[in-house]
């Protein structure tokens, strides 16, 4: 075969596939507005998770086989399995934007990291969300062993170490998966839940069980609300312009 | 004075490139020396991962000196991680047994000694026996790989079990592991063809007048192993097969998950595990039989015995390897089954030490290094085989299983043992191999430094043991019953650094004398094997024509020998009749 | 700092301590003979200008000594442990009193199941507590071992008792506690990176205190 023609149809693959893939910035917002100013011009979709039925009592979680966590607290701990709020809204659900995002949208992943802390045995938070592409920094606040374990499917599971107080890991996550599930095997009550996305548009009911989606471009949105023990509802919520939206949800005891 | 015949040596070859005659060759002494340097590699690899094993054990959870300086998966600020300490305690064991103390005594020794020893030219298959060398260093080279691959090592231990070796959700390697059962395949057919180039050699090769009882302890030593290797390590290989397969394409062998069995791996990888174990102590035991009579000056004590003895522990060592799984949840029949064969096996073992004592008796004791290290071996390899009988004993094998006794005492017998055999070995037949001697002095400072620091660092495990620190701890601090043994701990780290900082002069005294060590004679040890008959180094080729035999090889201090006390085996007395089938 | 084997604490401790202690001395005099014959051989048989070694290959007065001196130890070493490994661990040796205990060994965790206060296990009213064991003194306990994972080992050393928790297996282990107090069991098979701190704790009540303990078990709950 011409030698020539193969070094070209050769250098021309190359040139194709070594030539850095730019997703991240091929369609930018438009001009005259920075990402930021162009969230906080967007609608908002806040709303209520609600909670019906009788308030399940969550299991005591017995720590005497590790001092060092049971003395902070006064009184054990419950597990966080369900946690029904006083004015009977649930926190910890997971809510965001499972569909109708303008296509080929993109939105720059924030440079600081997502914190995830083990303090007295436990996760803090106990649901999160973070970017693909984003740091998790991991981090043990208790002078004992944790590892973490995550279980996740679309995304490379890992299981790391840290023996002693203070040690710091980071992973990021190169695919969305919701939820990745994270569990101690050396705490078996130890879990919490990570949401990955590939936009902004997520949140996790607060102690109010409310939850707010900021930012939100014109267009029809499915929303998901998700909780570990009740499973998932959607919804459909439609934005004109920048007026803010309202969704409750309601789960029901089992 | 007798007659000291001096075969011709072999000159007649067309000049080889450097490629062919150092590199890539097919003579067995340069693939012994090949393997000699390649295996002290290892050997210095297994013992940085133990130096770092040693600093976590002694003090757990602090930054260690150049910690920093190892990627995040395995320290963090400097301290070892759990994971990775895990990976430490299985690549040291991996390494030093398959890729150090194995190929020392067979790669080496083997090869170098065997057609030396029985009077001929080479090997039977000399191209199988370079491919021999070749597929050991790839076989290194793979289990090397393990830390450089994503999640890193294998870390379930050197015995591996199933099923944390086969699922990497519950080990947290994936890479690393299947890494590790493809080394060993490798390595296992590196064995296999060593093995039958010597069986093959060793029953067909011999010089006219080689009767098998004339042949010398390390030489029945060496073709008795070679045996056991030809037969245990394709099982295995067979094991470690399995496993790749439960790791990678969905079978089950070893999970219960769908209908495989745990307990398997243990049976394969233990019936091929204690042959292993013997193939690791045999060879040494014959080199230093060879050494022992030499250094006294006179014949080895119960010859017959001796090589009696070789043959009843290699035949025993077949039916012992349930004394690995007393506590596995096996049926206990079995257990009582296999400590009496493992209680019997110490019999064998015992008459060797005896009559290694009954060779000293009475003799004329030269302390040369080899001869220091060699007694040494008897010394160590002792306290190694009687700590054996506790755990043999099943009841109190329940306390002490899995514990730091268990770890003394392969400690005893593998570097007690076999390490110092090569120690002595190594001097021994450094002129053969170089045409150097290796330094006196620092010989003998290394043996005594060494002996000292050694049973520092081991002898006290014992004590741990009985105390019940289990193997494998990243931090027995976590235990409030180890806490009050964690000064024992620190002291081994401590006595740990300074033997291994004494093995460095070991390491000097190699390397400066290939270049500057005194040269040597033709018999630096007036020793009566053929291969004293040849220059120093010997030729390609060894003998023109290979000598005639006329008496073992022990013969020290005989009569007829005159006023030296030593008669070779080649060398003819007026009195010697003409071998069958000389040439 | 212990220098010898840890406090007994079980009935095992007796048995398997005194044969410890009978093999200590045993190998502790072949120990001794061949140490000291080899110091002495080294001194007394150095050599010396003139001196000659003495030709011999041997004698088999010798061998035969040597040989059935170990050989007749070893039997009768192995005949005494073979009873007692019997007694420990042979399948019919659970008694038939003896109390149940469901251990449940994960990566990397000892989760212990309690027949609760009807006695049985495997009825309602079993509950299950994470590393944490409680039994009566002079009791014998009897344990279902099994494993969620992978292999991990059941180690109290202090009543000298060990066995293998083994997937896909169920393997009984029983002892009896001859002291009260509080215990350590410990993981003696690696199971991962986290088995050193498979940690759980064995406490050995009084038959009162453990009524009182199981009463206020049955009464409140816990993860």
């Amino acid at each position: 075969m011409n030698r020539r023609l193969l070094g070209v149809i050769g250098g021309a693959f190359l040139l194709a596939v070594c030539t850095p893939k730019d997703d991240s910035t091929a369609r930018a917002a438009p001009a005259d507005r920075t990402p930021v100013e162009e969230m906080q011009a967007g609608a908002t979709i806040s709303g209520r998770i609600k909670f019906t039925g009788t308030k399940p009592t969550n299991p005591r979680i017995d720590m005497s086989e590790e001092a060092a966590c049971k003395a902070k607290y006064p009184a054990p701990p419950t597990a966080e399995t369900v946690v029904v709020n006083a004015n009977g809204t649930l926190s910890n659900v997971f809510v965001y934007v499972k569909a109708g995002l303008p296509a080929g949208g993109t939105y720059p992943v924030p440079a600081t990291p997502v914190v995830l802390d083990q303090g007295g045995c436990r996760y803090h938070p106990h649901v999160l969300g973070i970017r693909v592409g984003q740091n998790l920094e991991i981090l043990n606040s208790d002078p004992v062993l944790h590892n973490i374990k995550a279980k996740a499917v679309k995304n490379r599971p890992f299981n790391v170490s840290q023996p002693s107080a203070g040690m710091k890991t980071m992973r990021t996550f190169s695919a969305p998966e919701v939820m990745v599930a994270l569990e101690c095997n050396v705490h078996g009550w130890m879990n919490a839940y990570l949401g990955v996305l590939p936009h902004p548009f997520f949140a996790v009911s607060g102690t109010d069980g409310s939850f707010s989606i900021k930012g939100l471009p014109p267009g029809t949105y499915t929303i998901e609300a998700w909780h570990e023990k009740y499973g998932t509802q959607t919804a459909i919520v439609i934005v004109a312009g920048t007026a803010p939206k309202t969704q409750d949800f309601t789960f029901a005891a089992r | 004075m007798t007659a000291v015949a001096h075969p011709q040596t072999h000159t007649h070859h067309e000049p080889m490139s450097f490629w062919r005659k150092y590199i890539f060759s097919t003579d067995h002494k340069i693939i012994g020396i090949q393997f000699l340097f390649v295996s002290l590699f290892f050997l210095l690899v297994g013992g940085l991962l133990a130096m770092q094993i040693r600093w976590q054990l002694g003090f757990p959870n602090t930054a260690m000196p150049l910690g920093t300086l190892l990627p995040e998966a395995m320290t963090n600020a400097g301290v070892i991680l759990p994971e990775y300490y895990i990976q430490l305690v299985t690549m040291h064991g991996t390494f030093m047994v398959f890729f150090a103390i194995m190929p020392l005594l067979m790669g080496v020794y083997a090869n170098f000694l065997i057609p030396l020893k029985i009077g001929t030219h080479d090997m039977a298959f000399p191209r199988i026996n370079m491919w021999s060398f070749w597929l050991a260093l790839l076989a290194g080279l793979i289990m090397v790989a393990g830390f450089f691959v994503p999640e890193g090592a294998a870390r379930a231990g050197w015995t591996m079990y199933a099923p944390l070796s086969a699922r990497p959700d519950l080990s947290g390697a994936s890479y690393g592991q299947q890494l590790w059962c493809v080394s060993i395949v490798v390595l296992g057919l590196s064995s296999v063809m060593g093995s039958v180039n010597y069986i093959t050699t060793v029953i067909n090769h011999r010089a006219p007048g080689m009767t098998w009882f004339r042949m010398p302890l390390s030489v029945w030593a060496l073709f008795i192993t070679a045996i056991l290797a030809v037969l245990a390590l394709p099982v295995l290989q067979g094991a470690a097969i399995m496993l790749l397969f439960d790791q990678t394409i969905g079978t089950h062998f070893f999970d219960p998950i769908a209908g495989g069995q745990a307990l398997l791996w243990q049976h394969l990888f233990w019936f091929f595990g204690h042959p292993e174990v013997y193939i690791l102590i045999l060879p040494a035991m014959g080199m230093v039989s060879d050494i022992i009579a030499n250094g006294s000056r006179k014949p080895i004590f119960g010859y017959h015995s001796m090589v009696f003895a070789i043959v009843g522990i290699a035949f025993l060592g077949w039916i012992v390897w349930g004394h690995h799984m007393f506590m596995s949840g096996m049926n206990p029949t079995l257990g009582s089954t296999f400590m009496v064969s493992t209680l019997l096996i110490s019999v064998p073992s015992a008459i060797k030490v005896f009559n290694w004592l009954g060779t000293m008796w009475r003799g004329n004791i030269r302390f040369t290094v080899p001869m220091l290290n060699a007694v040494g071996f008897v010394a160590m390899f002792t306290i190694g085989g009687l700590s054996g009988v506790f755990m043999a004993a099943t009841p109190v094998d329940m306390h002490i299983h899995d514990t730091y006794f268990i770890v003394a005492h392969l400690h005893y017998v593998l570097f007690g043992g076999s390490l110092f055999a090569l120690f002595a070995a190594i001097p021994y037949w450094f002129p053969k191999m170089f045409g150097r001697m290796m330094h006196e002095g620092i010989g003998k400072v290394h043996f005594w430094l060494t002996m000292i620091t050694y049973n520092l660092v081991f002898f006290p495990m014992h004590v741990l043991g009985m105390g019940g620190q289990m193997r494998r701890l990243y931090d027995p601090t976590a235990y409030d019953f180890l806490k009050p043994q964690q000064p024992i701990n620190e002291f081994i780290t401590i006595s740990a650094f300074a033997l291994f900082a004494v093995q460095l002069l070991f390491l000097f005294n190699f390397l400066w004398s290939l270049k500057r060590g005194k040269k040597a004679e033709q018999n630096p040890w007036q020793d009566n094997g053929l291969e004293w008959s040849l220059p120093s180094p010997a030729p390609h080729g060894n003998w023109e024509r290979p000598p005639n035999v006329y008496r073992g090889p022990y013969e020290f201090s005989a009569p007829e020998a005159g006023n030296a006390d030593f008669l070779p085996q080649h060398v003819k007395l007026a009195t010697d009749k003409e071998p069958a089938g000389r040439l | 700092m212990h220098w010898w084997l840890p406090p007994a604490a079980s009935t095992f401790a007796g048995p398997i301590d005194g044969l410890f202690l009978a093999i200590f001395i045993i190998t502790g005099i072949a120990l001794v003979i061949v140490e000291v014959g080899l110091v002495w051989f080294s001194v007394k048989y150095r050599a010396r200008p003139g001196r000659k070694a003495f030709y011999t290959h041997g004698s088999t007065r010798a061998e035969v000594i040597w040989t059935a001196i170990p050989a007749v130890t070893v039997v009768a070493l192995g005949i005494v442990s073979n009873h007692y490994w019997v007694q420990i661990k042979g399948r019919d040796s659970v008694p038939p009193n003896a109390y149940q205990l469901g251990v449940h060994v994960k990566q990397f965790e000892w989760q212990i199941t309690y027949p609760g206060p009807d006695g049985q296990l495997g009825t309602g009213d079993d509950f299950t507590l994470r590393n944490q064991m409680h039994i009566t003194v002079n009791q014998p306990v009897v344990v279902h071992l099994t494993s969620e994972d992978v292999i991990h080992s059941f180690y109290v050393p202090q009543f000298r008792i060990k066995q293998d928790a083994v997937p896909g297996m169920t393997i009984n282990a029983w002892f009896q506690a001859t002291q009260t107090g509080e215990f350590e069991i410990g993981c003696a098979e690696l199971c991962g990176m986290g088995h050193y701190k498979m940690r759980a704790r064995v406490f050995v009540h009084t038959p009162e205190e453990f009524t009182a303990w199981m009463t206020q078990q049955a009464a409140g709950g816990s993860e």
